[in-house]
């Protein structure tokens, strides 16, 4: 049944999926330095993938999350021999999060979510002034 | 009754169409970071004209509805043609509730065909042509997508705007 509220299901699942985006980028960026983890093993860099799914009329999707990968690239390798986890060469594994990256993704998450406020908020304009209609 | 119908259905189906649009936009932008989404839009004009033409009653009640003719015009019309109702009294519009309305008499007015279908069809939803889409296969462009967006709510308000004055012409009318 199509109608103004499902932009509210559509923009809202889009900032649900979002945030979470968000999360992972402050997850990332808190571990950018965390040589080791709960497994023993560096932090590795955390990835969102996102997936349309079916909202309403049948031509308007919403977005979900599908799954979070862990980014198996190349760790960094840092040359600091003093530190208890450098190997016999003298290096220490450190997280594969490229910063650059993340700080890219923060802001294109930013503008996204806005975009999707900005959404809600335009139908929630329409649906009130629909719902005036007839008065006076 | 049936003035009332014909005066509003046009502005009830272009709300309609201007409600679903905005929909199928909101979701052009929720996915504007979704991997292989296709950015989708309908051409409304055409959508209108198809469903105007569906609506238009066999006498003809709502033949000005396409111009958007003010309520005057259309009531004129409508009172001529009131003598020789037929059955099909037209009703509302597509309120899936009420499609099962029963007529157990001769006399009983049912629904008719169902006026001012506004449905989409897959083949109306087109997807848009993007010049220069993503490496990930989203053809989502965010300033079109937006652009489109504050354009439709404002013709929405607009539409809702002229009914409401129709509303107001009817009801002086009415009231003398």
């Amino acid at each position: 049944m199509p109608s103004l509220f499902n932009v509210f299901d559509i923009s809202g699942s889009a900032m649900s999926a979002q945030s979470l985006r968000m999360n992972t980028v402050a997850s990332n960026l808190a571990n950018a330095d965390s040589a080791t983890s709960a497994n023993g093993q560096p932090y590795k860099s955390k990835q969102v993938v996102f997936n349309s799914t079916s909202f309403g009329s049948p031509f308007s999707s919403g977005v979900a999350v599908q799954k979070v990968v862990e980014d198996n690239s190349a760790p960094r390798m840092v040359h600091n021999p003093e530190s208890p986890l450098a190997d016999e060469n003298g290096f220490v594994t450190m997280p594969n999060v490229n910063l650059t990256q993340e700080m890219v993704n923060m802001i294109s998450t930013s503008r996204a979510y806005q975009t999707n406020v900005e959404t809600m908020n335009a139908a929630k304009a329409m649906l009130q002034k629909t719902l005036t209609l007839g008065q006076n | 009754m049936n003035t009332l119908d014909a005066n509003f259905n046009f502005h009830q189906t272009a709300l309609n169409l201007r409600a679903q649009r905005q929909e199928l936009l909101a979701s052009n932008l929720a996915n504007a970071d979704t991997p292989n989404y296709k950015a989708r839009d309908f051409d409304f004009s055409a959508k209108l004209k198809d469903a105007v033409g569906k609506l238009a009653s066999p006498s003809g009640l709502l033949g000005a509805a396409a111009t958007v003719a003010g309520g005057a015009a259309s009531l004129a019309g409508g009172a001529a043609t009131l003598a020789a109702l037929p059955a099909t009294l037209a009703a509302g519009g597509p309120i899936a509730a009420a499609k099962s309305l029963l007529t157990t008499a001769a006399a009983h007015i049912g629904l008719g065909k169902d006026q001012g279908e506004t449905t989409l069809s897959d083949a109306e939803v087109k997807y848009r042509d993007t010049p220069q889409g993503s490496v990930d296969g989203n053809t989502v462009d965010a300033d079109v997508e937006r652009n489109q967006f504050a354009d439709n709510a404002l013709r929405y308000e607009a539409s809702l705007t002229i009914l409401r004055n129709d509303i107001k012409d009817m009801m002086s009318v009415m009231q003398g």
